[in-house]
C-alpha cells in the first residue's frame, strides 16, 4: 500500500474568499504579519500496490477531472507520500 | 398533449419538491427522475433543481456530474432537449460542460437568502420566451455558493454571443462577475440560474409584489416558456 498525494489550489487569478476569511482572523488572534492566505486542499490517495508510472498518470487524469474543477483550480502537486512502517 | 417534464433528485436535493410542483401549476405533468436511472423516461425536457447535491462535497454539482442520470440528460441536451438548472442544478450544468464558468464562494461569505431582483437579458430561450427582453423579475435567491466567475475570454463570448440570460439588478448578492445571475448554452435550450423561479409560481407563498405581500409570481414564466416551446414544436 502507498499513498499518493495530490495538493488542489485556487488559481492565483481567482478570488479566494475563504483565504481571505482566514487572513482576516490571524491578527485577531494576535498572529501578526500575515500578508496573505490562500486556501486549498489535499487529498490522500491510498492505492493498492506499488505506485507505478501507470498508476500515477491515471491519478493526475483523476485530478485534473474529478478532484479539481480546470475553471477555478489548479493540481499544483501531486506526490507519493513518504512510506511509514 | 400535455408537456412531460422531469424532475431530477440527486440525494442531497432539496428543492425537486418546488419544483415539481412549478411545473403542474405551469399546465406540464411533472416526471420524478431518480440519479441512479439509466433513462429519462421520454421527457420532453428535464429540471435540476436546487438543494445540496452529494453533500457539495468536492466542490458543489462536482459528485452529481457522474451520476448515471446525467449522462443522458447530457446527451438529450446536446440534442435539443430543454434543460434549466436551478442553483445546485447550474452547479452541476457547469461541472459537466454543459454550461461554461463555474461558481465559487460568495464575496461576502455569507449564506443569503433574499428576494432578488433580475434583468431578463435574453428572452429567446427555451425557458425565457414568455419574457419580454430587459424585464425586470423578482424571485427567491439562496445561496453559500453563488459568486459565478469564468475568465475573460469567456465572459466577452457570453456577452458578445448574447448568453447571459439573466444579471442581477440593484445589488450583486455575491460577487459575481458582470452581476450575472443566469447563462444559456449556444442553442438556447440549456439555462442556468443561481436564483429560484420555482419559489415565485404562487400567490401567497412567493416573494412580495408591488401590490402586497407574497403573491410574486414571476418565476412561472419559465416553466410556461418551456411548455409553450415543446407544444410548438410538437
Amino acid at each position: 500500500m502507498a499513498t499518493i498525494l495530490v495538493h488542489v489550489m485556487p488559481k492565483p487569478e481567482i478570488l479566494d474568499p475563504q483565504g481571505k476569511a482566514v487572513g482576516a482572523a490571524l491578527p485577531r488572534l494576535g498572529f501578526d504579519g500575515v500578508a496573505q492566505v490562500r486556501q486549498g486542499k489535499r487529498f490522500e490517495l491510498t492505492v493498492d500496490g506499488e505506485v507505478t508510472d501507470e498508476v500515477l498518470a491515471k491519478v493526475r487524469q483523476a485530478a485534473e477531472t474529478l478532484l479539481s474543477n480546470p475553471v477555478i483550480e489548479d493540481v499544483v502537486e501531486v506526490t507519493v507520500a513518504e512510506e511509514t512502517a | 398533449m400535455t408537456a412531460r417534464i422531469g424532475v431530477v433528485t440527486f440525494p442531497g436535493t432539496l428543492d425537486d419538491r418546488d419544483a415539481t410542483r412549478a411545473v403542474r401549476l405551469a399546465g406540464a405533468e411533472a416526471v420524478p427522475l431518480w440519479h441512479n436511472d439509466g433513462d429519462l423516461k421520454d421527457v420532453d425536457a428535464v429540471v435540476l433543481p436546487g438543494g445540496f447535491s452529494y453533500g457539495d462535497y468536492l466542490r458543489a454539482g462536482a459528485i452529481a456530474r457522474f451520476a448515471p442520470i446525467m449522462e443522458k440528460v447530457v446527451d438529450g441536451a446536446n440534442g435539443g432537449l430543454p434543460v434549466l438548472g436551478i442553483c445546485n442544478g447550474f452547479q452541476v450544468l457547469t461541472e459537466v460542460h454543459l454550461l461554461p464558468g463555474s461558481m465559487i464562494k460568495n464575496e461576502h461569505l455569507h449564506f443569503i437568502c433574499r428576494d432578488q431582483t433580475l434583468r431578463v437579458e435574453n428572452a429567446e430561450t427555451s425557458w425565457t420566451s414568455e419574457y419580454r427582453d430587459g424585464e425586470e423579475i423578482v424571485i427567491p435567491l439562496k445561496n453559500q455558493d453563488g459568486q459565478y466567475v469564468s475568465d475573460d475570454y469567456t465572459l466577452d463570448m457570453l456577452e458578445a454571443e448574447g448568453r447571459v440570460a439573466f444579471r442581477y439588478v440593484g445589488w450583486n448578492p455575491n460577487g459575481s462577475r458582470r452581476d450575472i445571475a443566469g447563462i444559456t448554452n449556444e442553442r438556447g435550450n440549456v439555462v442556468g440560474l443561481m436564483p429560484h423561479p420555482e419559489h415565485a409560481v404562487e400567490a401567497g407563498f412567493g416573494p412580495d409584489s408591488r401590490e402586497s405581500g407574497r403573491t410574486g409570481t414571476d418565476g412561472l414564466a419559465f416553466f410556461t416558456s418551456a411548455i409553450k416551446n415543446l407544444l410548438a414544436t410538437a
